[in-house]
């Protein structure tokens, strides 16, 4: 009998898993479990290009069923109800039993939903999915009334699709300065001015208490009692880590599914990659779960290597990147904890600016927007744990080419 | 169909169909090419997916756009004729191209 390995959920981590399977040496069944009706797709252009219109359903699957079919991957369609770490096999949602020799959870996370009167109303939308976007597509039209829940990335990444689209779009934030949670107040102000000069509308430090409608959202009511006319509500306030199944299996769960290094769960048989992870940066001496599609790419690769008998160590600098309007914005390292910032460029002017965030003379992160040359250097820098003086990176008279070649 | 030559940089070497219309990249990653690592999907935001073009090619691949450029002129293995898989768009008329890959993907 063939060894199988089984992968739960198929979004970006699976479809990286399955040649990194396969050119590890993994000469076993594969088979995913997915529940969307889908070949595992981009899941950025979601809130971007797909949400726009630039792109079309056809255009989002990672690879093509002729790559699966080849590589001998199978699709299961459905849920996962349970994990039986004893005799290796997990309870499929229709009641079939199958066995494993070893199992890979790429479960991701599912979105954080409010808890108002009127959230359950025709119109209110999250975004997470095909099916999510396709929702709000259907709402999409000039001059129509959109109000977004959230100042994060994508509500802001909403905002601007919808606004392209010419429609009348509120954010509505319920701290001080949208971006809160990820960026300093220079970075908020910088989003905060682009998004007026488009024509959104940002209201900071507003609690939404209510949306009302009939059957289908008509309005969004705050907490200091504005009212705001709404044909559609998107609600973008975060993610919970989809961790339930491990944890009933009784693995360690803590903001996310436990891995090491190596992507292995507290089972030797069962490993863990992408979103739904909580895992040891090296970098940053600290437990992190991120929410990105390199993070899901590199566990994914370090979790086929290990789990072929070839032990990988994850060690990456996580980075994201976010697109509103004519913005690039591209993000090297954490910024967390950071003890100075540096800028380059201007973020009160224009559209382009690099802000450098350093701890202890060292750069740990940077915000890059139109700058890639500046993301390059940072992502360098960081990885080198360069301590090259911050007053060097904040001055346009020193090329980025002078100060990369510094690094080397 | 036409065929598209990737060459990693240990000299192995992988033939693929070309089906014109998609990006260099999408074609690596249909056909798993490893040491393309495409983490952005295409979106000419990471720079991971560097290739370098047989230089009889690069005048085929059209032009190369500023953001390209930028990140390109920071990749340390770059060469003349260096191009971002994801922002070059195969057409029939690339039968045959060889693409090599860099050691790293930055």
């Amino acid at each position: 009998m063939t060894d199988r390995c089984i992968i739960i959920g198929a979004s970006h981590a699976a479809a990286q898993l399955v040649p990194s399977l396969r050119q590890e040496g993994w000469q076993g069944e594969i088979v995913i479990v997915g529940d969307e009706p889908h070949l595992p797709y981009h899941r950025p252009p979601l809130s971007k290009a797909f949400l726009s219109g630039e792109k079309t359903a056809e255009e989002l699957p990672i690879r093509p069923a002729a790559f699966y079919d080849k590589n001998e991957a199978t699709f299961y369609h459905g849920y996962v109800r349970a994990i039986d770490r004893v005799k290796k096999s997990v309870l499929l949602e229709n009641g079939d039993v199958l066995s494993y020799d070893k199992l890979v959870l790429c479960t991701g996370a599912r979105v954080r939903k409010i808890n108002v009167p009127g959230a359950e109303l025709g119109g209110v939308h999250y975004l997470r999915n095909i099916a999510d976007v396709e929702g709000i597509q259907a709402h999409i039209a000039t001059g129509k009334n959109a109000v977004i829940i959230g100042g994060g990335y994508i509500g802001l990444e909403t905002a601007a699709s919808l606004t392209k689209q010419g429609m009348q779009v509120v954010v509505l934030e319920m701290a001080e300065r949208i971006l809160q949670r990820v960026t300093p107040p220079e970075v908020s102000s910088f989003y905060a001015r682009i998004h007026a000069e488009e024509g959104v509308e940002i209201k900071t430090n507003v609690q939404v208490t209510q949306i009302t409608g009939e059957q289908t959202v008509q309005s969004v009511l705050c907490d200091d009692g504005q009212t705001f006319p709404a044909d559609v509500v998107i609600v973008g306030v975060g993610v919970i880590p989809n961790a339930e199944l491990a944890e009933q299996a009784g693995l360690e769960v803590n903001n996310g599914i436990r891995v090491n290094a190596q992507c292995v769960t507290t089972d030797p048989n069962i490993f863990a990659a992408g979103d739904c992870t909580n895992h040891f940066n090296d970098m940053y001496d600290c437990q992190l779960r991120l929410e990105s599609v390199p993070n899901a790419n590199e566990q994914a690769k370090v979790a086929a290597a290990t789990l072929c008998g070839n032990p990988k160590t994850y060690n990456s600098l996580p980075w994201f990147w976010s697109d509103q309007y004519d913005l690039k914005l591209q993000i090297a390292g954490l910024s967390r904890g950071f003890d100075h910032m540096v800028v380059r460029g201007d973020q009160d002017k224009g559209r382009s600016f690099a802000a450098f965030y350093y701890k202890e003379g060292r750069l740990i992160a940077a915000d890059c927007v139109n700058r890639p040359k500046e993301f390059m250097l940072s992502k360098k820098m960081i990885t080198q744990r360069s301590m090259l003086a911050p007053e060097l990176l904040c001055d346009e008279s020193v090329t980025v080419k002078a100060l990369i070649e510094q690094l080397r | 169909m036409g065929h598209i030559t990737f060459i990693e940089y240990d000299g192995t070497q992988h033939d693929v169909d070309l089906e014109a219309g998609k990006s260099l990249m999408q074609i690596a990653m249909d056909n798993g090419v490893p040491g393309v690592d495409a983490d952005c999907g295409g979106e000419c935001a990471c720079g991971t997916c560097h290739v370098i073009l047989e230089a009889n090619w690069f005048p085929e691949t059209g032009e190369v756009v500023d953001d390209e450029k930028q990140m390109l002129a920071m990749t340390p293995e770059q060469a003349e004729t260096s191009r971002l898989a994801c922002q070059v768009h195969t057409t029939n008329e690339m039968d045959g191209m060889v693409v090599r890959l860099p050691e790293f993907q930055m």
